[in-house]
């Protein structure tokens, strides 16, 4: 019968219609009176007698909450965690990043450890405006010093904001993503939670030999 | 008695949203109807080949994602198959089939993105594509559990994958596996059936098998023209031969039949994703030693996949460097739009556009 299918189409968009939305409000959601109480914390006639302006705003539906989707926990995002006491000056990092974005200084230090001598990075610049967040530079790092973060709002004027700064890097709050970190994931660590993590617990602990690494790197396969 | 009006000539593209990417068609009207048509492209052209000679053989994977950048998973595939073949790596059977299972994903994704936008090229504005972007929003945030990224996502190494997946993966892919042929259902009731899209599509852009074949189409759109060519059957990679599944074969080679492979394809990935994760065993993803930089012998390689628009192909030489001497793609969307011109010459504009979108071109792809 002509127009069986047009109506079977529609019955799809009907129920469609009401099982309800499976998109997100980002950054915002718009919220009731039952849902802005929930959000302070607060029971309903509490919060009608304690906060009752934000309470009107929420029954004429201007109330919002902030809303995110769910992240995974091995997001590649932009905010880079760097273990700087941890952090050997390399430059394996910056030479295996398929761009060269990566922008490291060093001078010696003097200090010796059984591993060689150790560089200070003066420069570590992350220039997150052409980065791909590919990860290679974390897969690399024979010291494990460099994760990725889990962040993405990252929006800037110009574009030289968008370089993270070697201070920046210092200064952060560690929070490193499970990317190349399986032992934070058996953990069930989220880096969403913002719990700061150091390198003992971030970084993996059977560290390559000598002969390991050098296996590695110049495998004349 | 017909009247020959002056012929117009109107480009159509780059920018338009109905040419999936940036290509500019070039074509002739007469009245409403094309009498000639010339695709012209190279607007999306980063040069990702000239690119792959000077990175190292690991990092030429960030480059793959984004040619067909709908299809990220399977590009990463085919340029690691080449890969091992050429430096003769033996993959991890976990490996390989955590591959199988993000291809097969992925596979179900691209087709998703076909069908949707081919409804909006018929004028189905919007809503049915949400309908194919609610699933693979779910595709999506598989692989960002297994990979930490949605589109671009680098996974595949040589040798296997980059990491095991976390176990909270096989949870949320047994949902997705459950729910996903309800949903396959649902697009056919909402279209397969729907009188408008069958009077639309049905006997039109039809395309002789044999031209098909001469013009090395490949993909759903030499199986909607009866033509049994998959390599995942002729020439299984991977553990292709481990599993069973059938391969969907139309004889109309018109739009509608190009739209019903991309559907039955779907519930053929599902299957094989299903069998997949049955065989899957415990162990290594990876082969430690296999180094980062890569040092293949001196050779050429060519492996070439069933990817979801059709053969694509890594070809590789290496000069016994850490980079690629040269790396040529094969990229089937390129190929499929050779015949476009021939498919739409006698059609009205409307028509045009819904033939370009049963050809699921990739301008990424196209261009590189
Ligand atoms: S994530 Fe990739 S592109 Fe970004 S700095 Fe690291 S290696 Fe370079
Ligand atoms: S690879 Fe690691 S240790 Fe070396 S410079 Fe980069 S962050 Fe530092």
């Amino acid at each position: 019968m002509i127009g069986l299918g047009l109506f079977k189409g529609l019955l799809v968009t009907l129920i469609a219609a009401i099982r309800g939305p499976v998109t997100v409000q980002y950054p915002d959601r718009k919220v009731g009176l039952p849902g802005a109480a929930k959000d302070a914390g607060l029971s309903l006639p509490r919060f009608l007698v304690k906060r009752p302006r934000d309470a009107a705003r929420a029954a004429v539906g201007m109330a919002t909450v902030e809303d995110l989707v769910e992240q995974g926990p091995r997001f590649r995002g932009q905010d880079f965690n760097w273990y700087e006491d941890r952090c050997t000056g390399c430059a394996s990092c910056a030479k295996f990043c398929p761009l060269g974005i990566i922008k490291i200084v060093t001078s010696s230090s003097g200090k010796q450890t059984a591993e060689g001598e150790v560089y200070d990075v003066d420069v570590f610049d992350i220039d997150i405006g052409r980065c791909m967040f590919c990860g290679i530079c974390v897969e690399v790092c024979p010291y494990d010093a460099l994760d990725m973060g889990s962040d993405f709002e990252r929006a800037q004027y110009e574009r030289q904001a968008l370089v993270i700064p070697v201070d920046e890097l210092r200064r952060k709050k560690n929070t490193p993503s499970t990317w190349f970190r399986p032992q934070l994931e058996s953990a069930g660590y989220d880096p969403h939670a913002g719990e700061e993590l150091t390198w003992d617990a971030a970084g993996r602990h059977e560290q390559p030999s000598e002969e390991q690494l050098t296996e590695r790197w110049v495998d004349e396969r | 008695m017909t009247l020959q009006s002056e012929p117009v000539i109107v480009n159509v593209g780059p920018q338009h949203p109905s040419t999936h990417g940036v290509l500019r068609m070039r074509v002739a009207f007469d009245g409403e109807t094309v009498t000639d048509a010339e695709m012209i492209i190279g607007y999306l052209h980063r040069g990702s080949e000239k690119l792959a000679e000077e990175r190292t053989f690991t990092q030429v994977i960030t480059l793959t994602d984004r040619m067909d950048y709908v299809a990220a998973m399977t590009n990463n595939q085919a340029y690691v198959l080449s890969v091992e073949k050429l430096a003769g790596i033996e993959p991890m059977p976990r490996g390989v089939y955590l591959r199988m299972i993000s291809a097969e994903l992925q596979r179900i994704a691209s087709h998703l993105m076909a069908v949707g936008f081919l409804l909006q090229d018929l004028g189905a504005l919007a809503t049915p594509l949400m309908y194919m972007f609610r699933e693979r929003e779910d595709i999506l945030d598989l692989f960002e559990l297994m990979c930490g990224a949605r589109i671009t996502v680098s996974y595949h190494r040589p040798s296997g994958v980059f990491q095991d997946v976390p176990d909270e993966f096989w949870g949320r892919l047994r949902q997705f596996l459950d729910g996903m042929p309800a949903h396959i259902d649902e697009y056919e009731r909402l279209i397969s059936g729907n009188e408008i899209v069958l009077s639309r599509m049905r006997g039109v852009g039809v395309l002789d098998p044999d031209v098909m074949v001469n013009a090395s189409i490949t993909g759903p759109m030499l199986r909607a023209g009866g033509v049994d060519w998959d390599l995942r059957h002729r020439a299984p990679y991977e553990f292709y031969d481990r599993v069973s599944f059938d391969r969907p074969i139309m004889d109309e080679s018109d739009n509608y039949a190009r739209y019903l492979v991309r559907v039955y394809e779907m519930r053929e990935a599902l299957k094989i994703v299903e069998q997949c994760v049955e065989q899957i065993e415990p162990g290594p993803v990876r082969d430690p030693d296999v180094p980062f930089v890569l040092r293949p012998p001196v050779g050429e390689s060519y492996v070439g996949i069933e990817g979801p628009k059709g053969e694509l192909g890594f070809y590789l030489v290496s000069d016994g460097g850490i980079s690629p001497y040269r790396c040529k793609v094969r990229p089937p969307s390129l190929l499929n739009l050779t015949l476009l011109r021939e498919m739409v010459i006698g059609l009205p504009m409307a028509d045009m556009i819904v033939t370009f979108g049963t050809v699921d071109v990739n301008m990424g792809e196209v261009d590189r």
